[in-house]
């Protein structure tokens, strides 16, 4: 039997006395790739937040890679890139090995160095986001859409089972955006790791994730990607609060 | 000038000590600024002026006081200061720079309050508060030995650690650093080296050799590393040129110390600003 990489069993969450997630249940499972849609407010950054620890449920249980939050160590297996990514300080005097290598720092350990290993794994993320020829360069040179490919090359470093991603093309062109999912399809299907995703872009993602979950505060459908796509465009627009149009695109064009 | 040093042991102690500080000042200084917490050590090293004064006071009340060296309250006060800031942020977690100007305020009120009832350390205090090129004692020397150790200790074993929390918290939080217990031990060692430099710079001006050094090292370097080397060189710049002037014109350290760290960065900013325009006029085609 394989164990879940998230398990979220009955999470209900209230900030003060509104309530942002009401009784949530989700399994992600390996090599499985996410989408979490939902309007703004919907409550996807609360959810991202507590399976990160971040935030703790008001109740129900989490549980990742089959222990429960509070006692799992081994935080290396999950990488993170957050929507603030792309709001860092580009005033810091780092290099991009600087900050992918960074991503390692849980994994080394405490009070030890890293080792020129260490260094071969950060150029070895950075070539997988095709970056590698940037490791020397500042951070704040680069692009937004170049920055976000070096915050996933960080959550990427310490090798992750499961990459945990809120919102990461905020603030990067739509060419950039195409390209970014393409990327994220290889790490899915040739890499093996898998993803939960945060998105605002319906569209382009729900064509490449295996499984979508629709969030409004509670969970309006969880499942295959396929039966996603059979849903009438109403029930979407229903639960979403505002018409909804879904434009399916192939694969290969996102691809592209 | 090298054969004064050679000859007197308060001119040993200052110039070890500035040198040691000139290190350890900017290194911890670059951490601090980068995290953009450059007036916590503004706010210590007024708490630190607060157990200065203290002891100072207490010094003319109870014997005891009188045996024990001012700098050991003061880094005392500015490790509890340092304390309270992290407590205090705590409490307030949607305005947690007000943490640092509460702190602040208490140092100079507290301060205020042991000058007033002294009956007068005029020559001591301005020592503190300005530094002095004669008030080194080897016993200061030694403290700033003991804290430099601490301190490059620190950063070499939590180096990764430190850079991860600074460069983004959250996602240092989020990978299983445990930031709550390095950024306790952060304030503490901020504090120790307030401690050990105010006797050179002098409390009022001791948060300067922590930023300007920095302030200039991050026009220039493209790298943490360069930025921390670059800090280091700037720092012992201003230290030894702040010394000699000052020693030189008998003056109060600390004051030629900091305009001489102003001075690099305005030479560092004037440069900056030449490479720019050169490097525009390469692009539009003008030199080559």
């Amino acid at each position: 039997m394989t164990t879940n990489l998230i398990q979220l069993d009955d999470v209900s969450f209230k900030y003060e006395q509104s309530i942002a997630l009401d009784h949530i249940s989700l399994e992600v499972g390996e090599g499985e790739f996410w989408a979490l849609i939902g309007p703004n407010g919907s409550g996807k950054s609360t959810l991202i937040n507590i399976i990160l620890g971040l935030l703790q449920p008001t109740s129900g249980s989490v549980k990742l890679f089959g222990s429960d939050i509070e006692s799992f160590k081994h935080r290396e297996r999950i990488g993170y890139v957050s929507q603030k990514s792309n709001a860092f300080n580009s005033g810091f005097p780092a290099t991009v090995l600087e900050v992918v290598r960074s991503g390692l720092t849980r994994k080394v350990g405490m009070f030890k160095s890293f080792s020129k290993k260490d260094e071969q794994r950060t150029l070895e993320a950075l070539s997988i986001v095709g970056m590698d020829s940037f490791a020397k360069r500042n951070m704040g040179e680069l692009s937004g859409g170049q920055q976000q490919r070096v915050f996933i090359a960080r959550a990427l470093a310490g090798e992750p089972e499961l990459l945990i991603m809120d919102e990461p093309t905020v603030g990067i062109d739509q060419q950039n955006v195409a390209s970014f999912y393409s990327m994220l399809n290889t790490l899915n299907r040739e890499h093996g790791i898998a993803i939960l995703l945060v998105t605002h872009e319906i569209d382009l993602v729900t064509d490449l994730a295996t499984h979508v979950a629709c969030l409004n505060r509670t969970i309006h459908f969880h499942g295959k990607q396929s039966d996603y796509k059979k849903m009438e465009d109403d029930d979407v627009s229903r639960w979403y609060g505002h018409p909804v149009r879904r434009v399916h695109q192939h694969k290969d064009e996102v691809e592209q | 000038m090298i054969n004064d040093i050679l000859s007197y042991e308060f001119l040993q102690n200052a110039f070890l000590s500035g040198l040691i500080i000139g290190i350890i000042a900017p290194l911890l200084g670059l951490f601090i600024v980068v995290r953009r917490l450059s007036l916590i050590a503004d706010a210590l090293s007024h708490v630190a002026l607060a157990g200065i004064a203290g002891s100072l006071y207490l010094s003319q009340q109870v014997l005891f006081f009188a045996a024990l060296n001012p700098v050991y309250l003061g880094i005392a006060s500015a490790v509890g200061g340092s304390l309270l800031i992290e407590k205090l942020r705590g409490a307030y977690r949607h305005y947690e720079e007000l943490a640092i100007p509460v702190i602040l305020s208490a140092g100079i009120g507290l301060g205020a309050i042991f000058i007033s009832l002294s009956e007068g350390f005029g020559s001591d205090l301005i020592g503190y508060l300005f530094g002095s090129v004669s008030a080194v004692s080897r016993q200061d020397l030694l403290v700033v030995i003991v804290i430099a150790i601490i301190v490059i200790a620190y950063i070499r074993f939590l180096y990764k650690e430190l850079f991860a929390l600074s460069f983004d918290a959250e996602y240092a939080k989020v990978s299983g650093i445990n930031s709550r217990y390095i950024q306790m031990v952060f304030m503490i060692i901020v504090a120790l080296v307030i401690g050990a430099s105010m006797r050179i710079v002098g409390i009022l001006l001791v948060s300067s050799l922590m930023t300007i050094p920095v302030a200039a090292a991050i026009q220039l370097a493209k790298s943490f590393k360069s930025a921390m080397i670059y800090s280091i060189i700037f720092g012992e710049l201003a230290v030894i040129i702040g010394l000699v002037s000052a020693y030189h014109m008998d003056i109060a350290p600390g004051g030629t110390i900091v305009i001489t760290s102003i001075v690099i960065l305005l030479v560092v900013l004037a440069w900056k600003k030449i490479q720019g325009g050169r490097n525009a006029r390469i692009v539009k085609g003008e030199l080559v």
